[in-house]
């Protein structure tokens, strides 16, 4: 019945620096029918916002093929349009310009833009609005003039980069919900809508389908069909476990310790890199888990209690099962008894078992050797950031840098200068 | 926010390593001079330029006639700066020539462009028509180069996202100009044109009347009629220049930039409204008039109708995926006799050199040298003054509001048209004229410090003011470990600015004439001043070249760090 609009074949971007490549997307196909509502669903860095620039042709592949309507593209999408988390508005255009340059941009004549482009505000409910300047509008209002903007235009394929992410609760739930009505009452001539979200829940309340995507590289590893009737219940038990089952497959099953740690930088093997995570966060997590009958929890209700995002809770559960506090199956997560420990120990107890913990990560002994050996058993960020590079590309190693440096303060294994950039071994981890 | 905070606040060059950019950079430079230079031998022997009439009734127009240079000058530095800024935005390879470029042509005192400029012109144009348009290219080289380098920064800082909209939408490079480049860049564009104004009309005096040798050029305008009053040593005429200079300021700010600047408020791109956004008294005036708004009544279809045949007839850009990391050969071919000229050039400049004698080059350094010194101390008195002056005027919003009208006008007063008052004062004293050139370099630059320092005082959140009030701070205790690391970066950021200011006025403080006598004084600026003036082309592109590489030098392994150490640590941001 329907018809392929949109197929890519082995997309991959590898991004080189010196020597060394860092494959932030591998090897992703995907197709996408007319009529379809799919979701792209992954953590941050899984490369989703790469994959829609891909898309849309705004940037070009390292590897593979975009087919657009069976024609490969060798430019920008004509027919595909983004609507941007940050909105991309013109602020100093009011907000009927801002929409009336997209039709100006294609050739419509000055009456029927204006004509357009009150219509389209008006259907998005921002009559009345149309001599606004962007400062004056609050965040929902901002993107509905994105949306405004990117129907104007009338693409078949229209991208939504985490549009509501930007937004606060209340008025990312409205929207949504003004978005489906506009979809599914068929107002709107798009023929089909992929949406970029790090947001569990918000992929199954939307989409007919989700890709849920990986980080490291930036894969594909789940299609999901959603046969739920529109519109959805969160409370609906068959929502709840969809939910259930994509946090099983991104959150994983806890490995053996020697997978689960990696290799340090240099040698072979991959080494794992360090979730950026907050402590304090984290000694949150396992206190309410250690609060929990048989400190065990559901991930996906995890995240309604705790009313944090499916992107953080999931780097919040990377890490408790990195340094062995918690164990990952089905999608469920266990303090385990050392964890429990930590859990209900004084500060200057958790201070010592993270230290012993983080000490066995392959990144933190090789890391803590560096130092030992080297001359006043001190080194410049910068030599260890080269250093890192081998296995990350620059921006990560910084970030691992960074997180390094805070578990390491945390634990009174590390201390940094930061005036001088300077990395030192503390007295009691010589 | 104080409405002081972007006076004068210049983006800086993101400044690094030397490069091989910089080496072609300046080996280009000396080969120009030298051009120039040889050019110039074939010019007319003897010039005599017209008389400079004194009256103040002549006043009008001659001041309508600097005007008229200063404005054909602005508006080849903005054309010179839009097609700079595109070419170093856009390709890799031009940016790593261009932005040392810029630096280093900053850095190249106005006088040591007079010769190139005007003796090449001259050799093959009319002398009226010569002298006019050298006249017109010596304020572009005090005009130009900050406004090409806020365009070029601006383009290359536009945000990613508004840049990615602009392509999915398929502006073309017309809408993009239109709605994205130029509204982003309109409110930096404005400061520097108001910094580039106030340069022009500091080196107007140098841009009207000079002499090479036995040719005199001269031509009616304001900056000649100041030089002759002084070389006559009248005072009264002085004053008549001093004050319609002073009066043309006042009222350009007044009726171009203020209303500029409250326009321009429209284009910020903060996402709040600010609480105290530029006003101007004429920009109200004019939007309420009627005869204006009926004036774009009838203007506004036929600009529209351009518009919409731009928007239509120019091509996409950006649409295709561009094959990547190729160049044609047609590049190589002009890359290859590009470098070929260079290394001709500069064995030809390098011969010119070579004549030089050793004990002139020592004279150079000597001069470079006494040159530093005195920007050193130039700088330090204004860093002594301005630092509890700033602070002062920064902490208390109403002395600010008081002060901004005063200090502002004191500020745009060129300070090169005080000289010949300056000099006659101090003249007299114990080491007069090194004390009037130090005292000019200050002058000169000392607001680009003020300014900064009231902007970082004024920057100091509230909340850690109380907090030094709650902990019973000492007077010390509170300027050490609050108002000086809070001040710092823009102390560094007007320091830097002043330090480029004062090198570039070394060559009209150290070399004057005043009441038909010629004083002089040990400097770079002095010689490159006193080289031109006798002609001695030699030591005019040593001592030039020299007083680049000091300034360069200098502002790479100086300021460059200290500015690191300013934005990385002492940021309150």
């Amino acid at each position: 019945m329907s018809e392929k609009l949109l197929e890519l074949k082995g997309i991959s971007q590898i991004y080189t620096s010196g020597d060394s490549k860092f494959t932030a997307i591998r090897e992703v196909d995907l197709t996408l029918q007319e009529g379809e509502f799919a979701a792209v669903m992954g953590p941050t860095g899984c490369g989703k916002s790469t994959l829609l620039r891909i898309i849309t042709g705004l940037q070009a592949p390292t590897a593979g093929q975009v087919l657009y309507r069976d024609h490969p593209l060798t430019g920008v999408n004509p027919h595909a349009t983004i609507v941007f988390q940050t909105f991309a508005l013109f602020p100093w255009l009011t907000v009927q310009e801002n929409v009336e340059v997209a039709l100006k941009a294609r050739g419509v004549p000055p009456k029927l833009r204006t004509t357009r482009a009150l219509d389209l505000l008006d259907r998005v409910g921002l009559d009345g609005f149309e001599t606004a300047y962007p400062r004056e509008l609050s965040g929902g209002m901002l993107q509905k003039v994105g949306f405004a903007r990117a129907m104007a235009v009338e693409p078949e394929l229209l991208c939504l980069d985490e549009p509501f992410s930007a937004l606060d609760v209340l008025s990312a739930e409205s929207l949504r919900g003004e978005l489906l009505e506009l979809w599914t009452g068929g107002k709107i001539p798009t023929r089909a809508i992929l949406l970029a979200t790090h947001h569990i829940e918000e992929a199954v309340f939307m989409a007919d389908r989700i890709v849920v995507m990986d980080k490291d590289p930036g894969r594909v590893i789940m299609n999901l069909k959603v046969d739920l009737p529109l519109p959805r219940n969160r409370k609906d038990p068959r929502f709840l476990n969809l939910v259930d089952r994509v946090y099983m497959v991104l959150a994983g099953h806890t490995q053996p310790e020697h997978v689960e740690l990696g290799t340090a930088p240099g040698e072979p093997g991959r080494t794992r890199a360090l979730p950026h995570i907050n402590i304090d966060d984290l000694s949150g997590l396992l206190e309410h888990l250690d609060n929990m009958p048989n400190n065990r929890a559901d991930i996906y209700a995890l995240a309604q209690e705790l009313q944090v995002n499916s992107d953080e809770l999931l780097r919040l559960i990377e890490a408790a099962e990195l340094l062995g506090f918690a164990n990952v199956a089905y999608g469920d997560i266990t303090l385990n008894p050392l964890g429990e420990t930590f859990a209900e120990a004084s500060i200057r107890s958790r201070k010592e078992i993270f230290a012993t913990r983080i000490r066995r990560l392959p990144l933190f002994k090789w890391l803590l050797g560096l130092l030992r050996a080297s001359d006043k058993k001190q080194m410049e960020w910068d030599v260890v950031q080269k250093a890192l590079e081998l296995e990350f590309h620059e921006e990560e190693a910084e970030r691992q840098l960074d997180t390094a440096i805070d578990w390491g303060r945390y634990a009174e294994l590390l201390a940094y200068d930061d005036s001088t950039q300077i990395l030192f071994l503390e007295p009691g981890a010589a | 926010m104080n409405p002081l905070l972007r006076v004068f606040k210049i983006e800086l060059p993101s400044w690094r390593r030397f490069t091989w950019g910089d080496a072609v950079v300046l080996l280009g430079l000396a080969v120009l001079l030298y051009l120039g230079i040889r050019l110039g031998l074939g010019a007319p022997a003897i010039i005599k330029g017209p008389e400079i009439d004194l009256a103040p009734r002549v006043l009008p127009y001659y001041a309508g006639l600097s005007l008229g240079r200063m404005m054909w000058a602005y508006l080849l530095s903005i054309t010179f700066s839009m097609v700079f800024g595109y070419l170093a935005a856009q390709t890799r390879t031009a940016e790593k020539v261009l932005i040392p470029l810029l630096d280093v042509l900053q850095s190249v005192p106005i006088l040591s462009f007079l010769p190139v400029a005007l003796l090449s012109l001259s050799a093959i144009l009319p002398t009226a028509w010569a002298v006019e348009l050298s006249s017109i290219f010596l304020i572009v080289t005090c005009q130009a180069w900050n406004i090409a380098f806020a365009w070029y920064q601006s383009l290359t800082t536009i945000p990613r996202n508004l840049k990615q909209a602009s392509t999915i939408f398929h502006f073309n490079p017309w809408l993009r100009f239109k709605v994205l480049e130029l509204p982003f860049a309109a409110i930096g564009l404005i400061w520097n044109s108001m910094a580039s104004w106030g340069n022009g009309w500091f080196f107007l005096m140098a841009a009207e009347i000079f002499s090479v040798g036995d040719r005199n050029f001269r031509l009616p305008g304001l900056g000649a009629y100041l030089q002759e009053a002084a070389n006559r040593g009248n005072l009264e005429s002085i004053a008549w220049g001093l004050g319609a200079l002073i009066l043309i300021i006042v009222t350009l700010d007044q009726l171009v930039w203020r209303p500029l600047l409250a326009w321009s408020e429209r284009f910020t791109m903060s996402l709040v409204e600010s609480d105290n956004p530029p006003t101007s008294w004429f920009y109200n005036a004019l939007r309420n008039s009627r005869l204006l708004n009926a004036l774009l009544l009838v203007l506004r279809p036929p600009l529209a109708k351009l518009d919409e045949w731009l928007t239509q007839r120019l091509p996409i850009s950006g649409i295709k995926f561009q094959a990547r990391g190729r160049y044609s050969w047609v590049w190589y071919l002009v890359a290859t006799a590009a470098a070929l000229a260079l290394f001709y050039g500069s064995i030809l400049a390098g011969g010119m050199l070579w004549n030089l004698r050793l004990e002139q080059w020592g004279g150079i350094a000597l001069g470079v040298l006494t040159t530093l010194l005195r920007v050193m101390a130039a700088l330090l008195i204004t860093l002594g003054w301005t630092i509890p002056a700033g602070v002062a005027i920064g902490s208390n919003p109403r002395l600010a509001a008081w002060l901004q009208p005063v200090v502002q006008i004191a500020a745009s007063v060129p300070a090169t048209a005080l000289f010949p008052v300056l000099l006659l004062l101090v003249i007299g004293l114990p080491g007069g004229l090194n004390l009037a050139a130090i005292l000019l370099m200050l002058l000169g630059t000392q607001w680009y410090l003020l300014f900064n320092i009231i902007a970082g005082a004024s920057a100091i959140p509230r909340e850690l003011r109380y907090t030094a009030d709650l902990l019973k701070l000492s007077r010390w205790e509170r300027w050490r470990s609050l108002f000086l690391p809070a001040i710092f970066p823009y102390a560094i950021t007007g320091a830097i600015a002043a330090s480029g200011g004062a090198w570039n006025a070394s060559v009209v403080a150290e070399y004057a004439q005043f009441g038909g006598q010629t004083y002089q004084t040990l400097g770079v600026g002095s010689l490159i001043a006193q080289a031109t003036g006798a002609g001695d082309f030699p030591l005019l592109l040593a001592a030039t070249l020299s007083l680049i590489l000091a300034v360069v030098t200098i502002n790479r392994f100086f300021w460059q760090r200290l500015y690191r150490l300013s934005e990385e640590r002492y940021r309150l941001e």
